[in-house]
């Protein structure tokens, strides 16, 4: 029943609120009405926040009858990613050994949000502690792609974007570690945006790899993408790793012009393994950007094919140390008829965790242990500075890299889940973002002949999130007006 | 570099882990399939390079204070419930696998 009410963007919903011609409440239950129709389908939710949805929804149409100023993402209707902490609605991480936690407080991106005037729907399946490429690693099943039920979604953020795709959400919150965000934009074709690291504050968001995690918005539009890094940006007393650093007015910066922007193409991420739909129509996307007057300088980024290697050493190994706290004692699920603590920690992780975090912990451990943490850990810790300058040396000559987001379109379901490595390499071109710390959105560009959506990447510097979003918006516009 | 079935045991016990005789076979068999690939690490050398535990030191300089240093807006005033109150005992019990109203409670620890 996809009703006019269920494809709005932020803009809308706003306006349409303001004036009167829907209420806050009518849009919240038509969005319940929808899910309740579409996701038994897809599986994008795991926990609907009715009761606290539909109180905010009233406060806004309070406030809208008194004819007061209404906040900027009045009545919006949203979805959270089950890996940030929600108040009082259950918070899983898509993890056996959540499946009943009730967390006290709230995630600072999530309260920020709804202090915004956002009514938050439910949180969303993802690959149990945002662990996974194609959201088949959840304990409560996988996410189908709505384009393709046979297909993935992408992960780990994969309920978010999905929910998004199917207009079950205006927008969602997703979080990045690795591609999270951007691989299932790309995969469901929606926007996608990973901030800076410490652009946005972490604190309530369930820790992956604490050097690692971002949050960040998936949405229908550039501009919405905008109102929401405004809305949860900016730094956050409660989060050490939150940056002290300016946030620009995101949504008006879009429509300056884009002038003779330069825009690198790095040859290591159009090399063997992309697919030739996917190369294609990244190609024809940066043409229509040089058609907008930007200018392509070919560039190098030599040490890209190190990316994954250094990726799953950092990031396993910050795992392995985060994963600690699942003990079966204070807040996770305990093994039943333990006789002893060393019991109960071993048979709860065991029992509590599925096989990619075990596998993940295993790796980390032993990165860390004794007499291998300089060979691995200390190792990749250099390289990853060797690909943070790579990126140094890059945004000297270019003020944005564009690429593929994701060497293929969504594969199926199963195609990969027996074969970590394979899965692991869906991420090549977008975990260098996540190790060098700065932003990267991804944008629809096409679809491939089965009609599978495609998505290509920009990437900024360091807090650089207007340029990103300006050269994002200007080509969906262009789009939008071919076609 | 292959593991072996005595460093899987190893590092489960690390770990907290105690994974079944299946569970163990296949990590080992993954465990050397990404170890393998991850070996390319070895063709760069990195002996005059610095490692990088954080995206950058400079990312928390307060602007307002000068040689602010890295991360120096996170510093803050060591007082008891300093930047948000502690939660309640009851709030934050209600979690807990097992609790008796004041504690957290697990089997012994002593196991012998």
């Amino acid at each position: 029943m996809s009703s006019a009410l269920t494809n709005l963007t932020i803009g809308d919903c706003r306006s349409l609120i303001e004036k009167r011609e829907v209420t806050a409440l009518s849009l919240a239950e038509e969005y319940y009405a929808h899910i309740e129709n579409q996701d038994a389908r897809i599986g994008a939710f795991l926990t609907l926040s009715k009761e606290r949805a539909l109180q905010q929804a009233d406060r806004t149409d309070r406030m809208a009858v008194e004819g007061q100023l209404l906040p900027p993402l009045a009545g919006v209707p949203v979805a959270i990613k089950d890996v940030m902490s929600t108040r009082g609605v259950r918070t899983t991480a898509g993890s056996k050994s959540l499946a009943t936690y009730i967390p006290a407080y709230d995630c600072t991106a999530v309260a920020r949000l709804e202090a915004a005037g956002a009514v938050i729907l439910g949180k969303t399946n993802c690959d149990e502690f945002a662990m996974g490429s194609s959201n088949e690693n959840s304990a409560f099943g996988p996410v189908r792609n709505p384009r393709d039920r046979s297909r993935v979604p992408g992960g780990s953020s994969g309920g978010s974007a999905a929910a998004v795709a199917a207009d079950m959400a205006v927008a969602a919150l997703g979080s990045d570690t690795g591609g999270s965000i951007r691989q299932p934009a790309s995969f469901c074709g929606v926007i996608g945006l990973m901030p800076t690291y410490g652009r946005v504050s972490r604190y309530g968001l369930i820790a992956f790899a604490s050097s690692l995690d971002h949050i960040g918005p998936l949405t229908k539009t550039v501009k919405d993408a905008a109102t929401i890094l405004k809305t949860i940006a900016g730094r956050d007393p409660l989060d050490s790793t939150s940056a002290d650093v300016r946030v620009p007015d995101y949504v008006a910066e879009l429509e300056q012009p884009l002038g003779a922007l330069k825009l690198g193409v790095a040859q290591e991420y159009f090399g063997e393994g992309l697919d030739d739909e996917v190369r294609h129509a990244v190609e024809s996307a940066i043409d229509r950007l040089k058609s907008l007057g930007c200018e392509i300088v070919p560039l190098s980024l030599p040490h890209t094919a190190y990316a994954i290697p250094t990726y799953y050493i950092i990031a396993t190994a910050e795992a392995a140390s985060n994963l600690a706290r699942y003990d079966g004692a204070r807040y996770s699920f305990r093994a039943a008829g333990v006789k002893s603590l060393s019991e109960m920690y071993r048979r709860s992780r065991d029992q509590g965790f599925g096989a990619e975090v075990k596998r993940r912990i295993m790796l980390g451990t032993y990165a860390l242990s004794a007499g291998y943490y300089e060979a691995y850990y200390l190792k990749a810790q250099k390289v990853r500075t060797l690909l943070a300058r790579d990126f140094q040396e890059a945004f000297r000559k270019v003020d944005a890299i564009v690429t593929p987001t994701s060497p293929t379109a969504a594969f199926r379901l199963g195609e990969k889940s027996d074969d970590p490595l394979a899965m692991y390499l869906a991420d090549i071109y977008t975990v260098t973002a996540d190790l060098a710390g700065i932003p990267g959105i991804s944008v629809p560009c096409g679809e491939t002949q089965q009609k599978l959506p495609i998505g290509f990447q920009i990437l900024g510097k360091h807090f650089d999130e207007s340029t990103v979003l300006r050269i994002a918006h200007a080509y969906e516009q262009a789009s939008q007006t071919a076609s | 570099m292959k593991i072996t079935e005595k460093d899987v045991a190893y590092v489960a016990d690390l770990a907290n882990l105690e994974l079944t005789a299946a569970e163990r076979a296949g990590m080992l068999r993954d465990l050397n399939s990404i170890l393998g690939y991850i070996e390319r690490l070895n063709q760069l050398d990195t002996s005059k390079v610095q490692p990088m535990a954080q995206v950058s030191g400079g990312l928390g300089v307060d602007q307002s204070k000068p040689g602010s240093e890295g991360f120096a807006c996170a510093s803050r005033e060591d007082v008891v419930e300093g930047l948000r109150k502690s939660l309640p005992q009851d709030v934050a019990l209600q979690n807990a696998p097992d609790a008796d109203g004041t504690f957290f409670r697990v089997p012994k620890v002593i196991e012998r």
